[in-house]
Parts: C-alpha cells; sequence; structure tokens
C-alpha cells in the first residue's frame, strides 16, 4: 500500500463509439441518397407539428419516412403515420436523448435508397441531444414564441450545434408579447451566422420557405 | 440527465485501458471537458461512483480538467480565449467568432492505476 498510483496516458474520447455510428450513418445515408434532418427542442415546441406538416407538404412529390424518439407511448408515430408516410417510433425508456445506436437500430430492414428525406425527431429535451451526433445531414433546433427569448443563452451547446433554428408557433407572437429582436439577438450571440427560419406549422406561415429550405439543402448535399 | 450514461461509457473505456495495463485497480480517470460539450460537470461527478460500483474503479476519483473555450476571430485572425462561455464573440474587438477551435472536448486523457 502507498505506492504511488502509476500513470497511464488514454486520450480518448467518451463517445467514440456513437461518434464512429454516426459516421458510418451518415456514408450510408449519402450512399442511399436521402437527406437526413433532425429535430431537437425542449418539450411542447412544436417538433411533431412541424414534422405532421412537413410530411403532409412533402407526400406524392417526395418519399418521406420519419423516426420519432420519446420515452413512452407511441402516440406521435400514430399521429404522423396519418400522413400515409412510413413512421417508426422509438422509445427510449428513461433515455433523455437519442443515440447512433438507437437510429441504427431503428432503420433495420428499411431501404433508404427508397427515401428522399428522412426525419429524426429526437427526445424533447434541450441539454443531452447536444452532444450526440446521429449521422444526420441537417440539425434543425426549433424554439417556440411561448418558451421565453433567452432560451439560446439557457442552453448554448445546441445552439450552437444548430446548422438551423426554425422559430414556431409564430401565430402566437402576439398573444405572449414575444420579442423577435430580443431572441434574435441572443442566436446570433450564441451561434453566429445560423440561419433563422419563422413558421407557423398551423397556420401554414413559413412553411413554403421551410419545404424550400429543404430542397435546397438536399440538392447542395447530392451534388458535394 | 444523461450523465449517468456518459458515467457508464467511461467507466467501461477505464477498464478496457485498464485491463491493457495489467488489470489493476483504478484510484483516479483524468477528463478533459469543454463548456459546448453538453456535459453537466456536477451531475456527472454525481453519477461517477455509481457507475464505478463492482468494478475495477469502484471508489476511484474522477480528476476534471476544464478546458476553456477557444474561438478564432476572423478579424484579428487570431485564437483568441472566451472567458464566458455564452456569447461567441472575439473579446478584443467584438467580431462574432463562430469558428470555434476548442471548447467541445469530453476525453479521457489518463488513468491512475494502482501498482
Amino acid at each position: 500500500m502507498n505506492r504511488e498510483p502509476r500513470m497511464v496516458q488514454v486520450r480518448q474520447n467518451v463517445l467514440k463509439q456513437n461518434d464512429m455510428v454516426a459516421r458510418a450513418l451518415r456514408e450510408e445515408f449519402r450512399r442511399s441518397g436521402v437527406f437526413v434532418v433532425s429535430l431537437v427542442s425542449s418539450p411542447g415546441a412544436g417538433k411533431t407539428t412541424l414534422l405532421e406538416k412537413t410530411l403532409a407538404g412533402s407526400q406524392g412529390s417526395r418519399r418521406v419516412a420519419a423516426l420519432v424518439g420519446d420515452l413512452a407511448t407511441e402516440n406521435d408515430a400514430r399521429r404522423l403515420a396519418r400522413s400515409g408516410a412510413p413512421v417508426r417510433q422509438i422509445v427510449t425508456g428513461t433515455v433523455c436523448h437519442l443515440d447512433a445506436m438507437m437510429v441504427r437500430r431503428a432503420l433495420e430492414g428499411w431501404d433508404l435508397s427508397a427515401l428522399d428525406f428522412l426525419f429524426i425527431e429526437n427526445v424533447g429535451n434541450l441539454v443531452c441531444p447536444a452532444a450526440y451526433d446521429l449521422g444526420e445531414e441537417l440539425r434543425v433546433v426549433l424554439v417556440s414564441v411561448t418558451e421565453g427569448e433567452d432560451k439560446p443563452l439557457k442552453y448554448p451547446p445546441i445552439f450552437h450545434g444548430a446548422d438551423l433554428v426554425v422559430i414556431t408557433k409564430t401565430d402566437l407572437a402576439d398573444a405572449v408579447g414575444f420579442d423577435r429582436q430580443a431572441l434574435r439577438k441572443n442566436l446570433e450571440g450564441v451561434a453566429p451566422g445560423v440561419p433563422i427560419l419563422e413558421v407557423s406549422a398551423r397556420t401554414g406561415f413559413g412553411m413554403e420557405e421551410w419545404l424550400a429550405l429543404l430542397e435546397e439543402r438536399a440538392a447542395a448535399a447530392r451534388t458535394v | 440527465m444523461h450523465e449517468l450514461s456518459l458515467a457508464v461509457e467511461i467507466i467501461e473505456i477505464a477498464t478496457n485501458e485498464a485491463r491493457r495495463h495489467g488489470n489493476g485497480r483504478i484510484q483516479a480517470v483524468h477528463l478533459r471537458l469543454g463548456p459546448l460539450a453538453g456535459v453537466v460537470q456536477e451531475a456527472l461527478l454525481a453519477a461517477f461512483p455509481l457507475a464505478a460500483q463492482g468494478t475495477k474503479a469502484d471508489g476511484a476519483d474522477l480528476v476534471i480538467e476544464k478546458v476553456p473555450l477557444i474561438v478564432y476571430c476572423p478579424r484579428c485572425r487570431a485564437e483568441r480565449q472566451i472567458g464566458f462561455e455564452v456569447w461567441l464573440f472575439c473579446p478584443v474587438c467584438r467580431t462574432p467568432t463562430p469558428e470555434v477551435r476548442q471548447g467541445r472536448e469530453f476525453e479521457i486523457t489518463a488513468l491512475e492505476l494502482e501498482t
């Protein structure tokens, strides 16, 4: 006893396994020509409603599918399946985020090359999903006008990792006294230069722009 | 709260490494953690002893080195350290700095093994 411990250098990323799976998924998505979009937000920011309208809006012209994550219930999958698009629910149990392994498991048996877009709806949570790469091409962080303009300051890592921020429920902006400038200023502070869209999935406001942006990004990814 | 699953991951990596180095008991695990890694240090410290129970790392210390946030300022053409981790702008000229050079680290750097 009392002997000096031996120091062993390691240098290993704690999330190495997740990152490796995510990288493999990303390659598979690219090979299959499917553009993968993930949606992250706090619970109740409107991920499922946006997705519902997005699936409905692209059915017919585009082949779309969705994976949705929740701790329990298959409510979201049932709701989304009404659009006619293939939908799979990932029930995480008590886990507060999706990881790349869950996505890989959920995709087993799916022909990805038969899809143009795959949407992955993460568990409602602004903290934990930030650490997990899912292999997506576009990570969208949603923030609703009812949430308070300082959300980006309270949860910087998730906003910092966003490829796009969608401000949702803009039809309620006046009712809740939403300060658009304050939210935009905070977003710009935490994630300088991040593109921002404003959408109301309920009224359809901004939906055309959102769908156009998806098309544009998907086209750009295909030419890389 | 994903820190418990992260702690389990850390223990797994640490015990695998320890096995390669004689399989002794682990007395401490050293970690580098950046402010943009999305990991809450206090929660990780609380979860670590639980995850370590019944493993070679039972009772081990978790030593966390906080990595400062470093961004690249396109105007100064220099790397700058940001003290306050939320607003990404150059502390010298106040230009927004989307390019993060350091701050997402979440890695095990070393183990202390019983001899």
